[in-house]
């Protein structure tokens, strides 16, 4: 039977999952690391979407429609944050975070 | 699962990584935004090739139309200039990059190992349609949804509490 095989699905995830990674851990850009965040996120959702799809159950897709709602709260929260250290420090860059008071 | 879908799968898949690599290395935020975009719309075929249509759906309106939009009001509002792309440049540039992909890299070795190894039996592409999602999320999965409104409600709380501007320290900023 032609079907793709559960382990290339799982793969997809992995690759996405280590490119947002390689991107938290080399970007300075605050915005850049929320946005590495996010493809962190959606590379284990796809890993679950995988796993439940080879079982033919809804509780792959129900996990990524949870790691949907934290992702719109943590990309929300994160922004939030983000434009206030912007309108104190002026600039974006995560070393100078290490002085935040406040 | 048709041939179609089957090709789908791979082509989307293909797109999906090619476009994640590019967002990563963007120096320009909106440059990364929009190929951002295109691997969530990518990931979404991906998802409608694995038998899951209801969340193809979601990923396009939720994460290409909510959160990218909630990005590009931020960037809007930023107004990164040209000084911004030159930090961005000098800070790419180097060997910074070279440690983090390095270890992702081996990371990733070693999950795709372990994932050959194991040798996971089936193929992917069961349809599972939104009737039964809706049915098994408000059964079994209530009280994940009623957990996940009340995260939703905290994160506008928190939101609303530090996207306001200080009293006293207005003009400061901005």
């Amino acid at each position: 039977m032609t079907e793709v095989p559960l382990a290339y699905g799982l793969i997809l995830g992995g690759i996405l999952f280590a490119l947002g990674l390689a991107g938290l851990l080399m970007r300075r850009n605050l915005l850049f690391i929320l946005i590495s965040i996010e493809i962190m996120l959606n590379g284990a959702g796809v890993a679950f979407v995988a796993a439940g799809s080879r079982w033919g159950q809804p509780d792959g897709q129900i996990m990524f429609l949870f790691i949907l709602a934290a992702a719109a709260a943590e990309v929300s929260v994160g922004l939030a944050l983000l434009l206030r250290f912007y309108r104190q420090r002026h600039t974006l860059d995560a070393n100078r975070a290490n002085e935040m008071r406040g | 699962m048709t041939m179609f879908l089957q090709s789908a799968f791979y082509v989307a898949a293909v797109i999906a990584i090619i476009s994640t690599a590019m967002a990563i290395t963007r120096t320009v935020a909106v440059h990364a935004l929009l190929y951002l975009v295109v691997s969530l719309l990518a990931i979404g075929v991906v998802f409608y090739a694995m038998g899951a249509p209801l969340l193809a759906a979601l990923e396009v309106i939720i994460y290409a139309g909510a959160i990218v939009v909630l990005f590009l009001f931020v960037v809007m509002m930023l107004n990164l200039g040209g000084e911004a792309r030159q930090s961005e440049r000098q800070w790419l540039s180097g060997k910074s990059w070279v440690g983090p992909i390095i270890l992702s890299a081996i990371l990733l070795a070693e999950v795709i190992y372990l994932i050959v190894r194991a040798q996971p039996a089936g193929g992917i592409g069961a349809m599972v349609g939104p009737r039964e999602v809706g049915l098994a999320l408000y059964g079994p999965y209530l009280i994940g949804v009623e957990l996940a409104s009340m995260l939703l409600l905290g994160a506008v709380v928190g939101a609303s509490h530090l996207g306001r501007s200080a009293p006293g320290r207005t003009g400061a900023g901005t």
